[in-house]
Parts: C-alpha cells; structure tokens; sequence
C-alpha cells in the first residue's frame, strides 16, 4: 500500500508540452505516492508514453512543473542527472546494449555512475538476474535471448541503480504473446516489493491485480483517474467507456 | 630500344631502389601521420557538427563542405605558397601534414557522423535513463557500436589518403614519387616510375581488397 503520510514523491503541475503546433499534453496534474503503483492507458496518441518520458527528460516540457522525489526538474544538467538516478526505466524495445554482454549491459552503469566497484558492481547484478530468473544467461550477449528474456535483462538493468521508482512505457507490447507473461510476473513481484511504479499498458489484468490507479488518458488530457475496480466496472467518461469496450472485447 | 630495356630496365631499376625505398618511409610516415591526426580531428568535428550549439554547429558544417569542395593539391600549394605572402612559412612537411590532415578531417567527420546517426536513438535513451553523462554515453554506448558502419569507409579514406601523399612531390618532399621522379631525371629512364607505381599498388592492393570485402559485408548484413 503506498505511504499517504509522506510528501508525493512525483508531483507534476499543469504540465502542458507541445511537438511544434501540435498541444500533446494539456494541463496535466498528477500527485504519485511512494509506492504507488499507476498504470496509465488509453488510445494511442492520447500522450501516455509523453508523459512519463518527461518524468526523466527523455522529453523536455514548456509549461508546468514536475518535481521528483523533491528535485525540480528542470533544465539543469545536475537536477536531470540527479533525477535519472532515482529513476529507472525499461522501453518497448528493451534497448539493451548489443556489444555488451548481459551482465556488462548490467554493470555498465552502476561502475560508470555510481562508481562502485567492478566486483561489487558484478555481485549486485547477479542477484538482479537471479531475482528476474536469468542468472545462466550472464555471459551471453542480448541478440541470443529470447524477446521476454531480454525485457527480464532490462528490468534487472534499471535495478541496477537502486531507483526509487520505475517506469516502464508499454513493456510487453513488442513481445510475441507466450513472453509477456513472464515479464509480467517479474513486475508484479516488483509492485509487491513495494517499487514506485507508473506503467504505461494495455494490459488491463495486470492493472487489475497490482494498480492502485488507473489514470486514463485521451488527446493529451487525464480524462478519468480511479481505482482498477471502479475504473473497469464503471468507467466514467464515454471515452473511458470506448476504450475499454474496444480492449476488453477481444 | 625495347620496352623492357625503356621501362623495366632492372640495371637502372636496382640502382634507384635505395631511394625509392627512403621515400617509401616517408610516404608512410606521411600516410599515417596525415590519417592520425585527421581522424582524431575528424572525430572531433563530427562530435561538433552534431552535439554542439547551433553557431558552432553551422562553423562546423562551413568546415566540413569547404575541405570536401577543395582538391587537396590546391590546398596544400596554397599552403605551402600563399602562406608565406602572409609571413606564414611552413616547410613542406608541415604543409602536406596540415593540409592532408585538414581533407582527412572533413571526409573522416562525415563518416564518424552518418555511424553515430546509424546507432538507435533507443541506445542513447537506454543510456540517458540510466543516469550515464553524455560523454559516457558515446564512448561506452555509442562508438561502440558506429565503429562497425565507420570502418568500411575510413578504410577508404585511409587509401585514398597514402594515394595522395604523392601529391607532396608538388612541394618537394622526398617522397615515393618525389624520389621516382629524380632517379628518372637522374637515369633518363622511366623504370624508375614505374618501379615507384608498383610500390603503391604492391602496398595498397590488400587494403582495397579488404575495403571491398568490407563494404559487401555490410551490404549483406543490411539484407
């Protein structure tokens, strides 16, 4: 259950951002607790991987403020890369690092940034592995594993740093079907450890097991947040209504 | 006269060769001393041409097409012979370094820039999101992995390069060619530039080999 006592540790204000003319996000507010799990859906185009991509400035904003974890997130180079280490995040197409075994695509970071040293990077990254179940696969390199287990290596990889939260933009939407459970397994062991998580999916049953809020987007606004239950049995908004028609009916 | 006796007069062919050989060293020397600093140079102007802000961007680009547009034997003598109107006066050495390395430079920052270009831009958010500086980012991430399309090419340029150290005979350094052209003059006898001529293809028809080889390797990887 996320602590309600403590400050949210993502607070984003009337965030709005543009793509040239085009107003992607409009006048978004969204408070996230420590160890709050959201999962954010809706219709394609509607901005949810926008969103959460200008949480760690992979995606800059024009108006409105986002503060993580009490840093400001601006244009300062200390802020954003003080604001990178306490987040991790894993991609639709995993991008995990090609010329480097698994457990370098691992240490990479940990050694590079959080200086630790190659041994202890090494030790930390194992236990990683083992705890997403792919501790034999070490000294292999991502283009042999399997779609599902290199998703697996990039959630171990975001770990690696010690984020304080995660945020995964549509983790399982390039995985053939027989893969996502597995990923999705490894996310939910995740949420019941307590992580930070926003998720960015379509895939309604894990937002029914382990979400504390559904936040569905539509056209760059936040048009209905609710709990997973209220969210699937009554949706609020006709959008809502659409969406959930079109995902859930196949 | 017969051919042989004109053209590969071994007499005339054996005499010369311990010159040739002296301005074989000094092609290479020159060959690699114009290709270090050019790509050194090149990669830096490449990192410029994409990353930095936009007037030094625009400095960078200005650069670039002026030394592609440019025939290296025109800026070299205008080097070597314009300077010096300016109280510039560089020794011909100096002068095939800088302008080779200048060429070099340009071509080798176009292909340090469509490798980088070719690197997803997935590797460089994986990299951002993990907290890794920039400068970390290209030396751990993304040269990596353009080093595979920026081979091919340089390989190129790097034979293109020693081909065109030849041009330094225009300004009297005792090159291959240099030295070819004085043992000619010297015997009255072309053997030594043809000698000279099966030098270069001698030493560069493995790398033109292997640049083919190369470049067919790429093709079939993209397919």
């Amino acid at each position: 259950m996320p602590q309600t006592a403590s400050p949210p540790i993502i607070q984003i204000e009337n965030l709005n951002k543009w793509f040239g003319k085009l107003h992607v996000l409009r006048n978004i507010s969204l408070d996230v607790a420590q160890g709050e799990r959201i999962v954010i859906c809706g219709p394609s185009g509607s901005g949810k991987s926008t969103l959460i991509r200008c949480l760690n400035k992979l995606e800059n904003h024009q108006q409105g403020r986002i503060t993580v974890d009490g840093v400001r997130l601006d244009d300062t180079t200390r802020n954003v890369d003080q604001v990178r280490r306490e987040v991790g995040m894993v991609f639709q197409h995993f991008n995990l690092f090609p010329h480097l075994t698994i457990l370098q695509n691992l240490t990479l970071a940990p050694i590079w940034v959080r200086k630790l040293p190659r041994k202890q990077a090494e030790e930390e990254a194992m236990a990683y592995l083992e705890r997403v179940k792919i501790a034999e696969q070490t000294h292999k390199y991502p283009a042999q594993l399997s779609g599902g287990q290199q998703q697996r290596v990039a959630i171990a990889r975001s770990l690696c740093m010690n984020p304080k939260i995660m945020l995964f933009d549509e983790p399982t939407s390039s995985l053939d079907p027989e893969m996502i459970k597995e990923v999705l397994d490894v996310m939910v062991g995740l949420a019941q450890g307590g992580m930070t998580m926003l998720v960015v999916t379509h895939e309604m049953g894990f937002a029914r097991q382990v979400a504390d809020r559904v936040v569905f987007m539509d056209a760059g606004e936040i048009t209905e947040t609710a709990e997973p239950g209220d969210f699937f049995a009554r949706p609020q908004t006709q959008r809502a209504k659409q969406f959930l028609s079109q995902i859930l009916g196949h | 006269m017969s051919l042989v006796h004109t053209f590969f007069n071994s007499q005339i062919m054996l005499a010369s060769l311990p010159a040739l050989l002296r301005g074989l060293i000094n092609t290479l020397l020159l060959g690699f001393m114009s290709i270090g600093a050019g790509s050194v140079v090149g990669l830096l102007v490449s990192l410029v041409r994409l990353y930095a802000p936009k007037a030094l961007r625009v400095l960078a680009i200005i650069y670039i097409d002026l030394f592609r547009a440019m025939p290296m034997l025109v800026v070299l003598i205008l080097i070597y012979y314009a300077l010096p109107f300016l109280g510039v006066r560089f020794s011909s050495w100096t002068s095939a370094v800088l302008a080779f390395s200048m060429v070099m430079s340009a071509y080798s920052a176009e292909v340090f820039r469509a490798g980088i270009e070719g690197v997803p831009a997935g590797q460089f958010e994986a990299a951002a999101a993990l907290g890794l500086p920039f400068a970390k980012t290209l030396r751990l991430v993304v040269l990596p992995q353009a080093i595979k399309a920026i081979v091919p090419p340089m390989t190129g340029n790097c034979v293109s390069m020693i081909k065109d150290t030849s041009l330094a005979s225009t300004v009297a350094l005792p090159e291959l060619l240099n030295e070819a052209t004085n043992a000619q003059a010297l015997n009255a006898n072309p053997s030594p530039l043809i000698m000279a001529a099966l030098v270069y293809v001698a030493l560069l028809w493995p790398m033109v080999r292997l640049v083919s080889i190369l470049e067919r390797r790429t093709q079939s990887r993209r397919v």
